[in-house]
């Protein structure tokens, strides 16, 4: 049954700008049966561009294993693998303007989901650099109650606030709205207008600068 | 049917896939990297023009009469700036070979190795025309300041894509506007090749692409 434009929301991400495509066809959700794995996902994300749900989600899902293959080809370790794969969906996602149809999904994909992984691996490596001397770290450590823990959490909050407060707006009212105040999505959306979607992509993207930023330092 | 691998994906893959569906919006596709090439190459032109409409063709043609190379020279930059340009914008669409990084090496040979014939040919035929320190301190300025806007507008271009090698997209990036550059400077060049002249604007291209490559890196690298 072919699948028609569905158009669910006016969120627009960076670098996809939403348009109506007068060249696009909508393709059957369901594979044709001399159809291969590789021109089965190429179709779906030709659908997903003109914005058909059903393909997309399929797409994705059916995504995943390639994305864990690469992950593993790549070296991640088993406990890192669904990491890559939210980071490669959501980068898919963001970029999904830049598949050109005439070259298959697979390459396209395999390419994203090897730059998330080494993204993956490189954090992994800053993080067990700073983590050699934890041993050193824990014998050091001061109790719960002592007056020098209490100062260092305060100036971790300290930090954090400020952190929170240099976040773009978009990012930084997710955060406070979703993430400290813990409004509900709905709550947040209503009340200053931006589309749940857009609300859990800025929340997901400050956590990353917010993590990022506290990894990053030494 | 369904598939397997959807059937065992974690429920945290199952609710992101269900709220990007839900957030999944029509989009106008990448334009393809020829097209974008030829955006950048008509701003390259119209530079180009204006500096033909301020110093005339006719010293440009008479260098290039008296001394070929320099008219060689100016050919293989502007393979270059095209070749590197492609390169640029072919690397920032995923799944694209990095070996199209090697593409404008070939033009760069012609351009590096024309010069260098100028400059000799300078050196065993010593013109008063050859630049002085001075003009050549005014050809740096010339390749930066005119690098700048076009090494702008292609990371502009760039990042509407998904470099997902920020820095050696970043150094195709600096090498074209360089090349460009170096290419338009030739229509208004006062003087023949010199040794100074030939090191000013390989020190030119150095910082063009050693800047692209340290800042372009960071601002491509959000991919």
């Amino acid at each position: 049954m072919p699948c028609s434009l569905t158009d669910t929301g006016a969120l627009v991400f960076d670098g996809a700008s939403p348009c109506q495509l007068s060249g696009l066809h909508a393709v059957p959700v369901e594979s044709a049966a001399d159809e291969t794995p590789s021109q089965r996902r190429t179709a779906w994300m030709v659908a997903a561009q003109a914005g058909d749900r059903r393909a997309y989600e399929k797409l994705l899902a059916d995504s995943i294993a390639l994305i864990r293959a690469a992950a593993r080809r790549c070296g991640v370790p088993l406990d890192h693998v669904d990491d890559v794969v939210q980071e490669t969906l959501l980068t898919v996602h963001r970029v999904r303007h830049t598949f050109d149809p005439a070259r298959t999904y697979d390459t396209w994909l395999a390419a994203i989901a090897n730059r998330r992984a080494i993204d993956a691996l490189r954090s992994r490596g800053r993080r067990d650099r700073r983590e050699v001397h934890d041993e050193f770290a824990l014998e050091r450590h001061a109790d719960a109650d002592d007056a020098s823990a209490a100062a260092e959490r305060e100036q971790r909050a300290r930090r954090l606030r400020v952190a929170v407060a240099e976040l773009p707006p978009g990012q930084r009212e997710a955060v406070e709205q979703l993430g400290l105040r813990e409004r509900t999505l709905q709550d947040v959306a209503a009340s200053t207008g931006r589309g749940t979607g857009a609300l859990k992509v800025n929340l997901h993207r400050a956590l990353k600068s917010l993590r990022e930023r506290f990894h990053g330092e030494s | 049917m369904e598939n397997p691998e959807a059937m065992s994906e974690s429920p945290s893959h199952s609710v992101l896939i269900e709220r990007l569906g839900g957030a999944l919006v029509p989009v106008r596709r990448l334009a393809p990297p020829w097209r974008r090439l030829l955006g950048w190459l008509l701003v390259v032109v119209a530079a180009a023009l204006v500096l033909l409409a301020h110093y005339g063709p006719g010293g440009m043609l008479q260098r290039w009469a008296a001394a070929p190379e320099l008219g060689w020279a100016g050919f293989g930059a502007a393979i270059t700036a095209i070749c590197a340009a492609w390169a640029a914008l072919s690397l920032s669409v995923p799944g694209r070979r990095a070996l199209w990084a090697w593409l404008p090496l070939p033009s760069a040979f012609l351009w590096i190795g024309a010069s260098g014939l100028g400059c000799l040919h300078a050196w065993l035929t010593p013109d008063p025309q050859a630049a002085a320190l001075r003009q050549s301190a005014d050809c740096l300025l010339f390749i930066i300041g005119l690098s700048i806007p076009l090494s702008v507008l292609l990371v502009v271009l760039v990042r509407r894509a998904c470099p997902l090698r920020p820095v050696l997209t970043a150094v195709m990036v600096g090498l074209a506007s360089a090349a460009a550059s170096a290419c338009l400077l030739e229509i208004g060049h006062p003087h023949d090749s010199a040794a100074t002249d030939l090191l000013t604007h390989a020190l030119a291209v150095a910082l063009v692409v050693a800047a692209n490559a340290a800042m372009g890196g960071r601002l491509l690298s959000r991919a």
